[in-house]
């Protein structure tokens, strides 16, 4: 705990604040830079940068003071709990605070040439200030205790991420209705848990969310309002997590978003709904009321078991680079959605594990897959022929990344992957074991189709002449290689990250090594 | 029959809600969607200020005679905004119920009506977002009729290019 001594000590009083102030106010500075000036994109970078920067050693000291000291409450303007807005850091959302900010610094390296080729430069300022919103809404609905405040960052950040993708369309006109087809289906599910929230707060008469599970647990779990609040709010935060029936959204909004919005989101946006989801199945309702548990177990285990199986499927079957990621993005979501199905520590420590390994993957891939477009304009897997050859380092990295999304050994997904199969043994889900198994050799199939494509075939030839080689531009090499080293390093030594995810999980789940009662058999 | 009648507010947000859903579902034009999630939301208002409604109460307003004179509520306040924990905010909270409570009044809750005014306006965004891309795709398509926009797009991936 070397590094703890580095750390302010107003990072424990007002560290929560700033990280949902700071990208909120330099949201609004970077919309007035003066866009028409080639300068105004650069300075807007630089602002990103900048907060994306702060935020991140902001979280990560928050991080070492929780490991250390416990959670970090946080009175918004000084108005006490419960009748004020919370902001509450503990082990469980203290890792993705970290995750969000980490993804943020290495997409905007990487975005200073794939901006600069994607957007026009008069919307380049505006286009940074709505990924800072983005940002911003993405940690405060992390970062929030307040049921409500929940819902008002989850709307920030999806409005803006609305804008964000439909940026896409100077580059492809289907970016268009992609977003607005996010646009329908996302507010369709903020309403959701918008309806959840507000039964809730029939039931309980309090908004935060503390105050809620000790109301709950009073009197009020076999109320018909908690069941329909529960009921609305899985619903909703179902839609935002692209739970596999309703997950229609998202292949559009990943394969037509500017390349590194996509990989900005892909690695980010789900998670936090994921974490939403955790936060309010474990801590506010409880998995040992009859109804919460058969929900989580059948409808979570079930549909993440459906989803695993049938995106993998049209993963294989996708012509575009970019969709074959989305379509595997559903696949590993529902993976996580497996582990939080168990509804044991086990589980949920694998599932959370997995939730943090996967962005490290799809993070890298989908920098990769905006590099390959950078360079020779490809969207489709059949033309990234030769790729091994015109762009080796590029090709590494997408490599690298890819096996470790099969689950290879020695690679983040192996670690996570063997976690859910010990969970999913212990807990005797002997067919779940059998899924992650099948689908892993789906993912073998899909990754290997493109692979194949990129070593085993000779670039194009233009006329006579062979594409010769053309390797992505520093700034996007850096952050790609970030990710596929660190999905080396954390697949290699687990035990930092295992360590978290078990805190998340002991914290989820009340008490370490406790399986959490639930009604039905194995 | 005769709770539905009693409850009237809660079939209409019920009907509302349907309603809305059902034509953002049936229709392709992006307009007619946009009216559909528009009236959906708008449910949920309603759902929202039937909930803050009290049996017999007033508009929430505290008498400043009243309020003076019992003067707990005085010293309450700025004892929570101190950040003195829980137990002071409950304090509090005791102090203003029971200033209520002798005083006979009943208030109407006002706290659903802030959160439905910030869901009013994420609404008013959606909505504005909406229709900017609805223009957009105007300009980019030529149609805003789904089933014209995947034909096109359809025809699109044929000819191997896009846009």
């Amino acid at each position: 705990m070397d590094l703890l001594s580095y750390t302010p000590a107003w990072i424990s009083t007002h560290g929560p604040a700033l990280l949902v102030v700071l990208p909120l106010m330099m949201a609004v500075l970077t919309a007035i830079l003066p866009s028409r000036a080639a300068i105004g994109g650069k300075l807007a970078w630089l602002a990103v940068l900048a907060t994306s920067g702060i935020c991140l050693a902001v979280a990560v000291s928050m991080l070492l003071q929780v490991m250390a000291h416990g959670p970090i409450d946080y009175a918004m303007g000084g108005w006490a709990p419960p009748f004020g807005i919370a902001y509450r850091v503990d082990a469980l959302n203290a890792p993705i605070l970290v995750l969000i900010s980490a993804v943020a610094v290495l997409c905007t390296l990487y975005a200073l040439p794939s901006v600069d080729a994607e957007v026009e430069p008069k919307k380049r300022a505006a286009f940074y200030a709505a990924f800072l919103v983005s940002f911003a809404g993405l940690l405060g609905m992390v970062i929030t205790a307040d049921a409500f405040n929940v819902f008002v960052f989850l709307e920030v950040s999806s409005i803006s991420t609305y804008v964000l993708v439909a940026m896409g369309a100077s580059r492809d006109r289907r970016a268009l209705t992609s977003s607005f087809n996010y646009l329908v289906m996302g507010s369709i599910g903020a309403t959701f848990f918008v309806i959840g929230i507000g039964f809730l707060y029939m039931q309980t008469g309090t908004l935060n969310m503390m105050d809620m599970a000790r109301i709950l647990q009073d009197g009020g779990v076999d109320s018909k309002v908690t069941k329909l609040a529960f009921a609305f709010i899985l619903v909703g935060l179902g839609l935002k997590l692209a739970m596999f029936p309703l997950h229609t959204w998202l292949p559009g909004a990943y394969s037509y978003a500017p390349s590194f919005f996509t990989a900005f989101m892909a690695a980010t946006a789900t998670k936090a709904a994921l974490y939403l989801m955790l936060r309010f199945s474990f801590m506010v309702f409880d998995p040992s009321w009859a109804f919460i548990g058969k929900a989580v177990m059948i409808l979570v285990a079930a549909l993440g078991l459906l989803g695993m199986m049938a995106a993998s499927l049209q993963a294989m079957f996708q012509n575009d680079l970019r969709r074959v990621l989305a379509f595997s993005s559903i696949a590993q979501v529902s993976y996580m959605l497996l582990g939080i199905g168990m509804a044991t520590t086990l589980g949920l420590s694998a599932g959370y594990l997995h939730m943090l390994n996967h962005a490290i993957i799809k993070g890298g891939l989908f920098i990769a897959a905006g590099a390959f477009w950078y360079r020779f304009g490809i969207t489709q897997v059949c033309d990234m022929r030769g790729l091994g050859k015109t762009m080796p380092w590029t090709m590494a990295g997408f490599t690298v990344l890819g096996i470790s999304l099969i689950g290879v050994p020695g690679t983040v997904g192996f670690v996570s992957k063997l976690a859910l199969v010990q969970a999913a043994a212990l807990h005797g889900w002997w067919w779940a074991i059998g899924a992650i198994v099948l689908t892993s050799i789906m993912a073998i199939i899909y990754v290997g189709r493109l692979i194949e494509q990129a070593y085993f075939q000779d670039p194009p030839k233009k006329g006579a002449v062979t594409v010769s080689k053309n390797e992505a531009p520093l700034m996007m090499l850096i952050p790609l290689w970030i990710f596929a080293i660190s999905a080396i390093v954390f697949g290699i030594n687990a035990e930092w990250t295992t360590s978290l995810a078990a805190a998340a999980a002991e914290l989820l789940s009340g008490g370490p090594d406790t399986i959490v009662p639930h009604m039905g058999g194995h | 029959m005769i709770t539905l009648f009693e409850h009237y507010n809660y079939a209409i947000v019920i009907i509302l809600m349907m309603i809305g859903l059902y034509v953002v579902f049936s229709s392709a034009n992006m307009i007619k969607k946009l009216v559909g999630l528009s009236i959906f939301q708008t449910s949920v208002f309603l759902l929202y200020i039937t909930m803050g409604k009290v049996t017999g109460g007033q508009p929430p307003i505290l008498d400043p005679a009243e309020y003076e004179s019992h003067g707990g509520g005085h010293e309450s306040a700025p004892a929570a905004a101190h950040g003195s924990g829980h137990e002071a905010a409950q304090a509090s909270h005791d102090a203003v119920q029971s200033a209520a409570h002798t005083a006979d009044v009943i208030y109407s809750n006002p706290l659903p009506h802030v959160l439905i005014l910030t869901a009013i306006v994420v609404g008013v965004a959606t909505l504005a977002i909406g229709l900017a891309l609805v223009v957009r795709t105007r300009e980019m398509y030529g149609t805003i009729e789904e089933n014209e926009i995947d034909e096109l797009d359809y025809l699109g991936n044929l000819e191997g290019h896009a846009g």
